[in-house]
């Protein structure tokens, strides 16, 4: 994965980095079923390597331009990319070894979300729609908000033609 | 070390999204880096959850031993809700290209000084 | 691209499947991996597909603009009428267990409203910023 984010850093032609983002998403869907995560990897791989891919597509085609050469070299942002990767990697020892049965992220509501006191066989289900309801009403909302976003930044307006807006 | 290695994976991928974000100045490319960055996020969310042994949280008589889902919970909203970003994001990148005529960073800023320079020299 | 024989014969072939395997991840969110959002989004591209492989005027037949935005809406009315309803019923907001008799089965009657509510939402949202990107270049539009 870290391959097809390096040539994606590096590749200027708009199409090709758009495909590879597919890629990546794809790699990303099959390790978090490694990691035991079905929901997870179903929704990014419909959702990171289908919608995602096809919206790109089409602002591409709509911007129809390759990424010019970059005018000065990154050092800045190379120095201060691997700045913060030193920093994050030092803060991330402290962190719980993987997979470790006494993590304090397994103590706290896991196991009564797991005691399934509803009889939903998808834990993830029965927690996303019923536990915590309230935050997918909120979620649900974000959606209906970017959504009507977008209505509100690419309508025309049939009357005014070549006015302002082209 | 050899513990934290999801953990090192995650922050590679993440500097590698913020590296995109910052030194790339086309404005699509920027977005593709962005979204880089957020599916690293889940990555390190979603790792830690795992327990070697377990399974998918989903109930059946045979398992005994689940990997945790409340990761997955915030997950699948933080998925949804990054997707409807990159959709608002390309959209307003689509309106300015059909301004400036082009979605290079530095093509749009020296368009705006040069709009700016034109105003202070009228007042 | 409806031209190309073999887009249109496999076209033909496996988007019926698509819409069939997202109703039926839809309600077999329970049960298996699966859910409200993964059935919209799947919903969604199948239609995308039709629309890539037919042509944007014959999917705006199949499922107007005007459907679009009303199923953006609907449900996220959904959702909130599914709170609004435990609210008349004597429980809390968005409390299952006064759906029913049963309390159990009221568990199971709200996860099904509300699953169903964030699918139509879901599947509106991605319908309608495909056909807003794919119109948008065509110079014509449709207004919305």
């Amino acid at each position: 994965m870290l391959m097809a984010v390096i040539v994606l850093a590096r590749t200027r032609n708009l199409f090709a980095v758009i495909v590879l983002s597919g890629i990546y998403s794809f790699l990303m869907a099959t390790l978090l079923v490694a990691l035991d995560a079905v929901d997870v990897a179903m929704t990014e791989a419909a959702v990171g390597a289908g919608v995602s891919t096809v919206l790109l597509l089409g602002a591409l085609r709509l911007c129809r331009s390759e990424e010019a050469k970059p005018a000065h070299r990154p050092w800045l942002p190379l120095a201060l990319s691997l700045a913060t990767a030193a920093l994050l990697i030092y803060g991330a020892l402290g962190l719980p070894d993987f997979a470790d049965p006494e993590a304090p992220i397994h103590r706290h509501v896991a196991p009564r979300y797991l005691e399934n006191e509803i009889d939903v066989p998808n834990v993830v289900t029965a927690v996303l729609a019923s536990f915590r309801g309230y935050d997918t009403l909120g979620e649900t909302t974000v959606v209906f908000t970017a959504g009507a976003g977008i209505i509100a930044l690419l309508r025309r307006r049939k009357s005014k033609r070549g006015g302002d807006e082209k | 070390m050899i513990g934290h290695f999801s953990h090192v994976v995650t922050v590679l991928l993440m500097v590698a999204g913020l590296y995109v974000v910052m030194a790339r100045g086309n404005l699509i490319k920027k977005l593709v880096g962005l979204s880089v960055f957020q599916t690293s996020v889940y990555l390190l969310y979603i790792a830690p959850g795992k327990l070697i042994g377990g399974t998918a949280p989903i109930l059946a008589p045979q398992y005994t031993l689940y990997s945790n889902p409340l990761p997955h919970v915030l997950i699948l909203t933080a998925i949804v809700v990054g997707v409807a970003t990159l959709a608002l994001g390309l959209a307003i990148a689509v309106r300015i290209k059909e301004t400036y005529g082009t979605i290079e960073e530095d093509e749009i800023i020296a368009a705006d000084n040069a709009v700016q320079d034109a105003e202070d020299a009228r007042s | 691209m409806k031209n190309d024989l073999v887009l249109r014969v496999v076209g033909k072939l496996l988007i019926p499947f698509i819409l069939l395997f997202a109703v039926y991840v839809q309600f077999h969110g329970d049960f298996g991996p699966g859910g409200g959002f993964q059935a919209g989004t799947i919903f969604a591209a199948g239609i995308v597909f039709h629309a890539l492989i037919f042509g944007l005027e014959r999917a705006r037949k199949v499922v107007p603009d005007a459907l679009v935005e009303a199923m953006l809406a609907a449900g996220v009315l959904l959702y909130a009428g599914v709170g609004v309803a435990g609210l008349l019923l004597g429980g809390n907001f968005l409390d299952y267990f006064v759906l029913d008799a049963d309390p159990i089965h009221g568990q199971h009657r709200g996860i099904f409203w509300v699953e169903a509510g964030v699918a139509v939402t879901v599947c509106g949202v991605m319908l309608k910023i495909f056909y807003m990107f794919a119109s948008r270049g065509d110079g014509s539009g449709g207004g919305a």
